[in-house]
């Protein structure tokens, strides 16, 4: 399996909606490439820069509802051609989050506690975050320290991300 | 212990649970649009899978940007009509022919109590107030559906909304989605299908119906659903009347989908709706919804009147009641968008064309485009615009623009006065 994780990226604001990740207009592209520059350009967030604040970094924290709005995989795929593999929020919209995983990419749920103590000990430092998969476990790395944060995905999420994505899997097995 | 309605249509569609609380479905309908089903089929080709499962099942349209306004929308259209063509997709709407895809292809009959759909749009939710279950999904899902006509969900729970009382003359359908919208939260209803009952729901059109469960995934819902009855069968008798001999016997087919009465609901909210206000929303979150009494007076640029949430015959004829013999204000723009051909020939038939083009506004021919900022009606920066649509994300219209969803007869009236204020009809 792909290694998931690297330097965090936080987005401290619950409903980012998928016109903020990727703008309709950028939806007449017709390949996954072409959407780099165009990454939360809409995004409403005090002090964020798109165009400096997501350079090297491969993982979102955020809040609550993250995705939702449109079904457009635009969405995923814009953060995935920028290197973002993995996002950590207190929940997300349904599609959103089942496109993530179709993707091959990871789209993990932990409890608002959690979340707000990741933020609270975390945000504004130089923090690394990756993720085992097979150990249900997220290692955060700040400073020489680290850590570990359990979290739980469904069978069929870590099986999509296993097999690197849905169509195959369902074209041999219905 | 009962079922609900969305359970049941899952019983009747499993053909799998692979895994814990993933229920792979069969599916009866497969939509597609130009947006998002171009990426699913070249990466079919590319996986040398340039199939459909039964082009039969299969609707595509163009509608997102028609007629196709640059070289990247043009490629788009083409491809989507070149694998139509490859594939015997017999019912594929092209220009001309084309419509907003949630307003024609329920007008085609395509969807049916009991019936499981995808497309690759979330406002596919609408398509349950026929009784259906119908979600949206993205390209990766839309291309299995494509392919093998089946999609995975986990299990829906059910969060059923009562709608009680009467409305009063001048509040519709959707001042009664954006008050739930509210009262729900923009993820309020996230994982769950919301299901409408109540005596205003049993009195509502399907037009209405239909306005109703557009909105459902702005609270977060995977479907909007509302019980199958005897308006059901009169929208779609045209298409099955063949099979059946009567409306009663059609209606009792489709009464199969109605939820127990003891079907068991993660929650159940009662709302009486008999004093609501007409409603319009602030802010860039569909929850963010006040009465327009609240709003009136604020300023703005543009009145946007179409969308697969208020496009359809009813809607242009609310507003037409409004705007008849008025002209609207020197400082704003009028759009009407007609959702479909047949909404746009019955509007012309009735003489509202006519209405709309005197008051002062551009009659377009039927696409999504301005809704979501892609074409026939972008915003400026700074701008605003009183919209019949069902986002008012930041930038959704255009970048830096901002939207006021309400009801056709708010926009219509706000049209005439340049600011937003309550309908004549509204007493």
């Amino acid at each position: 399996m792909k290694a998931f994780g690297g330097k965090v990226l936080f987005l401290d604001r619950s409903d980012i909606n998928t016109d903020e990740i990727i703008p309709a207009k950028y939806l007449t592209e017709i390949t996954k490439e072409a959407l780099k520059p165009y990454v939360l350009e809409d995004l409403s967030l005090d002090g964020f820069d798109p165009k400096k604040d997501v350079e090297g970094k491969a993982v979102i924290v955020t809040r609550g509802n993250f995705g939702c709005g449109s079904s457009r995989e635009h969405a995923p795929w814009a953060l995935e051609v920028n290197n973002i593999n993995v996002v950590i929020a207190e929940s997300f919209a349904r599609i959103f989050r089942q496109n993530m995983y179709n993707c091959g990419l990871l789209a993990i749920e932990l409890p608002k506690e959690k979340i707000d103590y990741i933020f609270k000990t975390y945000k504004g430092q130089d923090v690394t975050i990756s993720v085992d998969v097979d150990r249900d476990k997220i290692l955060l790395s700040s400073n020489g320290k680290t850590e570990e944060i359990d979290f739980k995905i469904g069978e069929f999420d870590k099986t999509l991300v296993r097999e690197g994505g849905w169509v195959d899997y369902a074209d041999k097995k219905y | 212990m009962g079922k609900t309605l969305a359970e049941k249509i899952f019983d009747a569609h499993r053909v799998d649970m692979p895994f814990p609380d993933t229920h792979v479905l069969k599916l009866d309908a497969v939509f597609c649009h130009e947006i998002t089903t171009p990426i699913a089929i070249t990466d079919l080709q590319a996986r040398g899978k340039d199939r459909v499962f039964d082009p039969s099942r299969i609707k595509a349209v163009i509608d997102h940007v028609t007629p196709a306004k640059d070289s990247k929308t043009a490629e788009q259209g083409k491809i989507l009509r070149e694998w139509a063509k490859r594939n015997g997709i017999k019912d594929f709407f092209d220009i001309g022919r084309n419509g907003v895809c949630h307003a024609l292809f329920p007008e085609k009959g395509f969807v049916r109590p009991g019936y499981t759909v995808i497309m690759g749009d979330s406002h596919t939710c609408t398509h349950g107030a026929f009784g259906a279950f119908a979600a949206g999904v993205g390209t990766t899902d839309l291309e299995v559906g494509i392919l093998k006509g089946v999609c995975a969900f986990r299990f829906p729970k059910t969060i059923k909304i009562v709608l009680n009382g009467k409305l009063r003359p001048g509040v519709f359908a959707k001042d009664v989605i954006l008050f739930v919208i509210k009262e729900l939260t923009v993820n309020g209803a996230t994982n769950m299908v919301m299901e409408f009952t109540g005596p205003v729901v049993d009195e509502m059109s399907m037009e209405s119906r239909m306005t109703l469960c557009n909105m459902a995934i702005e609270a977060g819902g995977t479907c909007g659903v509302c019980y199958p009855d005897m308006t059901t069968v009169d929208y779609l008798w045209k298409y099955i009347k063949d099979e059946f001999k009567t409306k009663e016997d059609a209606l009792k087919e489709y009464s199969k989908w109605i939820s127990d009465e003891d079907a068991v609901y993660e929650k159940v909210y009662e709302f009486d709706v008999s004093d609501l206000e007409p409603m319009v929303t602030f802010g860039n979150k569909p929850d963010q919804v006040k009465p327009v009494r609240e709003m009136a007076g604020t300023k703005i640029d543009q009145i946007y009147i179409g969308s697969c949430t208020n496009g359809r015959i009813e809607d242009l004829r609310v507003a037409a009641k409004v705007l008849e013999g008025k002209k609207i204000s020197d400082d704003v723009r009028g759009i009407v968008s007609p959702a479909t051909p047949e909404v746009y020939n019955m509007a012309l038939k009735e003489g509202i064309i006519e209405v709309f083009q005197n008051a002062g506004f551009c009659v377009t021919n039927p696409t999504c485009g301005a809704c979501l900022g892609m074409s026939n009606g972008v915003l400026a920066s700074g701008e605003s615009c009183a919209s019949t649509t069902n986002r008012n994300f930041n930038g959704r219209m255009g970048r830096g623009g901002t939207v006021h969803l309400m009801s056709p007869a708010t926009a219509a009236a706000s049209a005439i006065e340049g600011k937003i204020v309550n309908s004549s009809l509204f007493e």
